[in-house]
């Protein structure tokens, strides 16, 4: 059966219908526009006429086409989309949070200062580094604050010529465009065939011009760093800094920290980890969190203790801070979420996360390879997620991952992260989560060999699917080059 | 399986170049490479003049899988770039060994040719990658 596709709310207007008991009436006290007239539309703008009604089922009847993590299992990888507690919601939408004025004095804000300096010191204890700043508005954000950190504190030895900032192959593409926007240059370096850093590569590439390196631990590749103490010796010994991609932290939560590791910032995606908004614009949070020797760089401003209460630290306190990030503390309602997120799962349950998730992606790894599916890196345990490779079906029997994708959406589930590491030809970069129970892996296990079934009986099933979608296959090539989106009435409609 | 015309050099990276009788050299993407790419959006050519150092990121090739930079295989100078890319970069999915050809090059070292991969080697190293 195929869903109805819905139609544009424009398709649905007829002239003169209107919702007249939600329109406010003409303002007698307004002031006449100061508009000049030559700047003002002659002709009535473009607007859908349609009641009440037909408003609210159009907007509803589209909500339900939706995939969402409310609705359906959401696998993909290497961006964490795991399921938020409503509670972390509810919590920080308590009218004494959303009631406060960002720029009340210290003394009428100690409860969120609380909350905020609490947070710093979780991300701290759970990172293992010397201190935290909330300011960063998202990850790309926090991104930026941890490169420009790196070059102050090159500057600020007056080692002026360390501009070159190493991005192993298995990075995040944000990596490289992080390095760029701080005026960096990125220096690429491979991986060996298992997925870790290779190391000779690394050795030759650092040296008096290495600022640090990006590394994402564990990598988009779904394997831990094994050679992390050497990566970190040569890059430090050749004067070098290093910095922690934190896009994968829930697969180590609890469990290693990179503080422990020797790296000497971090950049934490509150969203993927602990439990924020994700996706359509969040808005997100990119916490930091550094070493010793780059704390007096970390952006402003920070919560410091001062006697019993709490205050915030500006530029008095942190003369040498890399600057503001955000006009006040970052996304604040969004770091409330955060911290209670992180109250309620406490010390044992932020283990338990990393284990859940580790395992969850182990289960879901060892039975499609006991089904047939080829891994990307078949001699690795995976981390949080991992990497089937469909080169071979696409070889031999004409099917791609996007196919697969494609047919997942027929089962129900939304499909996992394709064509990405671009290293790992037809990939699915699967992430299960610790959130989702044994019944729902199981049901994708399923749907996952009933589709590699498919694939040798009766391509056409996979190479035509979505079947059951209100939209069919999207016309991608045209879709990028046409970004034109404007919905204009047929001609014969159009009237004065 | 991908094709690999007899008469040209190929680089690791995937890119082909013509030797043509005025001693400059047109260089493009290879069969696999377009292949592997999918349907491609977007290209980015260099300007004619600019220098270029073997190994130089010279290009770049976008496609709605993903976006790609393309290498020059030998050192010289830009004599011209496709200029019917910026309107039909599908020409490189349709011809990529000729109306999908990327730039002209004049070589800084006539013999920097030799060091490239004959269509056999290229082959080879395909069929190593699983292509």
């Amino acid at each position: 059966m195929s869903a109805r596709r819905e139609k544009l709310i424009f398709e649905h207007s007829r002239p003169g219908r209107g919702a007249t008991a939600q329109w406010p009436g003409p303002n007698p006290d307004a002031a006449p526009s100061t508009v000049p007239a030559a700047l003002r539309r002659r002709s009535a703008p473009l607007l859908p006429e349609v009641s009440e009604l037909e408003a609210v089922r159009h907007f509803t009847r589209l909500s339900q086409l939706n995939f969402s993590i409310d609705t359906h299992f959401y696998p993909l990888g290497s961006c964490t989309m795991k399921y938020n507690p409503k509670a972390c919601n509810q919590y920080a939408m308590l009218p004494e949070f959303l009631g406060r004025h960002p720029l009340a004095p210290d003394s009428q804000g100690q409860g969120f200062l609380t909350c905020m300096f609490e947070l710093q010191e979780m991300l701290k204890e759970v990172t293992g580094m010397r201190a935290v700043s909330l300011n960063p508005m998202a990850g790309a954000h926090g991104e930026f604050a941890g490169v420009a950190m790196i070059r102050a504190y090159h500057r600020a030895r007056g080692d002026l010529a360390r501009n070159e900032i190493i991005v192993p192959e298995a990075a995040h593409g944000t990596n490289p465009a992080t390095a760029t926007m701080c005026g960096c240059v990125v220096r690429e370096i491979p991986v060996d065939a298992e997925g870790d850093v290779d190391l000779v590569a690394l050795a030759a590439a650092v040296g008096p011009n290495t600022a640090g390196i990006m590394l994402t631990n564990p990598s988009t590749l779904g394997v831990f760093e094994r050679k992390i103490p050497e990566v970190a010796r040569i890059v430090h010994e050749a004067g070098g800094l290093l910095y922690y991609d934190g896009a994968n932290l829930n697969a180590i939560l609890g469990k290693v920290r990179p503080g422990d590791m020797g790296f000497d910032v971090i950049h934490m995606n509150l969203h993927k980890t602990f439990s924020t908004p994700h996706g359509g614009g969040g808005p997100g949070a990119g916490a930091v969190g550094v070493s010793q020797r780059l704390q007096p760089f970390l952006p402003i401003p920070v919560v410091g203790r001062d006697g019993d209460g709490y205050r915030w630290l500006s530029e008095a306190d942190m003369p040498q801070s890399i600057g503001r990030l955000s006009a006040f503390m970052g996304n604040a309602g969004v770091l409330l979420r955060a911290y209670i997120y992180m109250r309620m799962l406490g010390h044992e349950g932020m283990s338990r996360v990393g284990e859940f998730a580790t395992l969850n992606a182990n289960y879901v790894m060892a039975r499609l390879r006991a089904a047939g599916f080829d891994l990307g890196y078949p001699t690795r345990r995976a981390s949080h997620e991992f990497i089937v490779t469909l080169r071979r079906q696409a070889k031999e029997l004409n099917v791609t991952a996007m196919d697969f994708a494609k047919r997942l959406l027929d089962f129900g589930f939304h499909a996992p992260t394709t064509y990405f590491p671009l290293l790992v030809p037809e990939c699915l970069l699967i992430e299960p989560t610790e959130t989702e129970s044994r019944e729902t892996l199981d049901a994708f296990i399923e749907a996952m060999i009933t589709i590699l079934a498919e694939a040798n009986e009766d391509a056409q099933k996979l190479k035509g699917a979505p079947w059951t979608m209100p939209v069919r296959r999207l016309d991608d090539v045209r879709a990028a080059k046409q970004l034109d989106l404007a919905w204009k009435p047929p001609t014969a409609t159009l009237s004065g | 399986m991908s094709q690999v015309p007899s008469d040209l050099k190929y680089a690791k990276s995937h890119e082909w170049v013509r030797a043509l009788p005025d001693g400059t050299v047109e260089i493009g993407i290879t069969d696999h490479a377009q292949h592997a790419l999918g349907d491609l959006v977007f290209v980015e050519v260099p300007e004619a003049g600019r220098s270029l150092q073997a190994g130089d990121a010279c290009a770049v090739v976008e496609s709605v899988k993903a976006a790609s930079d393309v290498y020059s295989p030998i050192a010289g100078t830009v004599l011209e770039a496709n200029a019917a890319l910026a309107s039909a970069p599908e020409l490189i999915n349709q011809d990529c060994y000729g109306k999908g050809w990327l730039m002209r090059v004049q070589p800084a070292d006539a013999g920097a040719l030799a060091a490239l991969l004959p269509a056999a080697d290229y082959q080879t190293l395909l069929a190593a990658e699983g292509g």
